[in-house]
């Protein structure tokens, strides 16, 4: 995999700093201003929504209208398309599929409308659109360099004020063009909604295939949006429950290797691995701290099972649960002061809290049904978690237990895991009897509910944080 | 239900006694070699007919079952699973330098890491009673497979019971 580092041109503040691979995609110096008046800045951290659960419908039904990215001279292109021009129809594609997949917004994408001059680009016909009932408008152009880089830039006008809202300009190399388009739904998305971006990221998954008793698991990844998808492992040996490392660089997985479950660190660059651990239990449920430096994991020892923590270089273990029972999981609050996990020490499995030394168990989750794989929210103010309770649901609730809500309802919908943002919840659906696996979104209103389209059957997914 | 688990533990009985009746009956297979041509000592007889004994298929011939069972969530070895483990130790206890492997199981309805813990738990629980019947410890390997290797495939109680389960594998 190439890591690339991406700057904004303007309108976000730069993100924190990750040690990466040199950049091979950088940003634009300048991007010219549209001729329209520019509108206002979207306030830091005010202005969209705000809670946990609130009403889409202002913005969710919004008018965004995305006409194919012209070109100023169409040259053939790496990039998907073969030239320019077929290239800029292919980035309007993936951000209007980007914004209407998430049930976010009703845009009308690329090929629903007609096409745009290169100098509507920066000089849109505001007329135009507003007899079509357009509210937002995103406008965007590619070009291509000698050298093969493309410069995509994305505008986002308000239609009715006739104002430019945002622009940002991206240098890509052909094979990331799809990475300016994340951009650039990102962009849009984080200007209306008021939330951060999450479509440049990435998931790591367990793709599935064969029958139920021989059934093959092999550790995959993908981009957000099902694109670039990539075999890692070849499915000679069962693998299960990934997790992306915060920079990308690791993945974090159960691999039945050698006839026993354990835990690798698996090395995107090199396509090495080793194991977290030499400890001579079973090793499994790895997750990482936020910021990278730590690994928990849950190792069995004589059929009892706790919570350790171990750093992510190696060395030395620390058992962080004591208590008879099967102590698993364990997800980081944001800030990793604390980590939420799952333990039967009650009698079933139930949901606890402690302090990120192990100090201060206790159990948050008392209400009926069994709750089980907790994860805690970006945000910090929600915990996902699989409620069980004659059917398996995606739940979610406040870090005491409270406010709590079902998101889905089938026959089994298990492991959650969070956007970048918070905003939307992944998990895998079993279907009764085939035990047929598909890795499935829904928003915290439960409301935008949807399969995400994968090669084949898929499990564990796991989100990455948005690409720096 | 007292009586009722009166009456598994005499069928568990009933059904020991057999297996050492069916034992008995195999007893030839233990009788020293006969003299060959070839003056083979170590080697048992040829039985055509009958499992070489030690291997797998002796063990499965020989043992009430190589499976075990458990209630949803739970792990503890019931009557009718001691009268197995108990077949299985007097096995272990005639080849003393076969190793085995006990696989721990769950069935599908319970979440993928938790799983993976409750059948090593079951798996431990099986090899605990193996030693308390005197089974040397380092003989015995444990390997949960959690949920993912069902031997029922269908969703639903039936099936379900089949895979909450404890197998033990002789090593070859």
């Amino acid at each position: 995999m190439k890591t690339v580092k991406f700057a904004p041109l303007i309108g976000l503040a730069s993100l924190p700093g990750l040690s990466l691979p040199a950049p091979a995609f950088a940003q634009v110096e300048q991007l010219p201003a549209s001729s329209a008046s520019q509108g206002p800045q979207a306030p830091a951290d005010a202005g969209g929504l705000t809670g946990s659960v609130t009403d889409e419908s202002e913005w969710q039904d919004l008018g965004i209208a995305i006409p194919a990215f012209p070109t100023d001279a169409s040259v053939a292109t790496a990039a998907e398309g073969g030239n320019t021009e077929a290239l800029g129809r292919n980035l309007a594609r993936v951000v209007y599929n980007d914004l209407k997949n998430n049930g976010l917004f009703k845009p009308v994408g690329p090929d629903a409308l007609p096409g745009i001059g290169y100098f509507q680009v920066t000089a849109p016909s505001f007329d135009f659109w507003r007899g079509r009932s357009t509210e937002m408008l995103v406008q965007g152009f590619v070009k291509a360099a000698p050298d093969g880089k493309l410069t995509v830039g994305c505008y986002l006008y308000d239609v009715a004020l006739g104002s430019e809202l945002i622009r940002q300009g991206y240098v890509v190399q052909p094979a990331e063009w799809r990475r300016a388009a994340h951009k650039c739904a990102d962009m849009v998305y984080a200007r209306l909604s008021g939330e951060n971006p999450f479509f440049d990221s990435k998931i790591a998954y367990i793709a599935e295939t064969g029958p139920k008793d021989h059934r093959r698991k092999q550790l995959a990844i993908m981009d957000s949006d099902g694109a670039n998808h990539r075999f890692i492992t070849n499915g000679q040996a069962t693998a299960l429950t990934p997790r992306y490392s915060p920079d990308y660089s690791k993945i974090v997985y159960l691999s039945y290797l050698n006839g026993y479950p354990r835990i690798y660190v698996y090395d995107i660059g090199t396509g090495q691995q080793r194991l977290v651990t030499q400890g001579k239990g079973p090793t499994f449920a790895p997750r990482w701290s936020p910021d990278g430096k730590w690994i928990l994991y849950s190792m069995a020892i004589g059929g009892n099972t706790d919570i350790y923590r171990v750093s992510a270089q190696g060395g030395p273990s620390t058992r962080l649960t004591n208590t008879p029972g099967i102590n698993v999981g364990g997800s980081y609050s944001p800030d990793g002061s604390r980590i939420v996990f799952e333990s039967d020490r009650s009698g079933s499995q139930q949901v606890y809290v402690m302090n990120a030394d192990g100090s201060n168990q206790r159990r948050i989750s008392f209400f009926g049904g069994r709750a089980a794989t907790p994860e805690w929210s970006p945000r910090g103010d929600q915990i996902a978690f699989t409620h069980i309770a004659g059917n398996f649901r995606i739940a979610v609730m406040d870090p005491n237990g409270q406010s709590v809500r079902d998101l889905t309802d089938s026959w089994q919908d298990e492991a959650p895991t969070w956007s970048p943002n918070g905003r939307i919840i992944q998990f895998f659906r079993t279907e009764k009897n085939s035990g047929k696996t598909g890795i499935w979104q829904v928003d915290l209103t439960g409301r935008n509910e949807r399969k995400l389209n994968t090669p084949v059957d898929a499990s564990d997914p796991a989100w990455g944080p948005v690409l720096p | 239900m007292p009586k009722l688990t009166a009456n598994i533990s005499a069928l568990a009985l009933v059904a020991a006694s057999l297996s050492l009746a069916a034992c008995a009956s195999k007893a030839p297979k233990e009788l020293p070699p006969q003299p060959t041509a070839s003056s083979t000592t170590t080697m048992p007889p040829e039985q055509p007919t009958g499992p070489v004994p030690g291997s797998q298929a002796d063990f499965l011939a020989s043992v009430l079952s190589d499976t075990i069972h458990f209630d949803t969530d739970r792990y503890n070895v019931d009557t009718e699973s001691q009268g197995i483990l108990q077949s299985q130790a007097q096995w272990l206890a005639r080849y003393p330098a076969k190793m085995v492997t006990l696989e721990g199981h769950a069935d599908e309805r319970g979440t993928r890491d938790y799983n993976i813990a409750l059948g090593e738990r079951r798996a431990n629980a099986a090899k605990n009673y193996l030693v308390s019947l005197g089974v040397d410890a380092s003989r015995i390997t444990v390997v949960s497979y959690g949920k993912e290797r069902p031997i029922a495939l269908g969703s639903d109680e039936a099936s379900w019971a089949k895979n909450r389960r404890a197998v033990t594998l002789t090593v070859q």
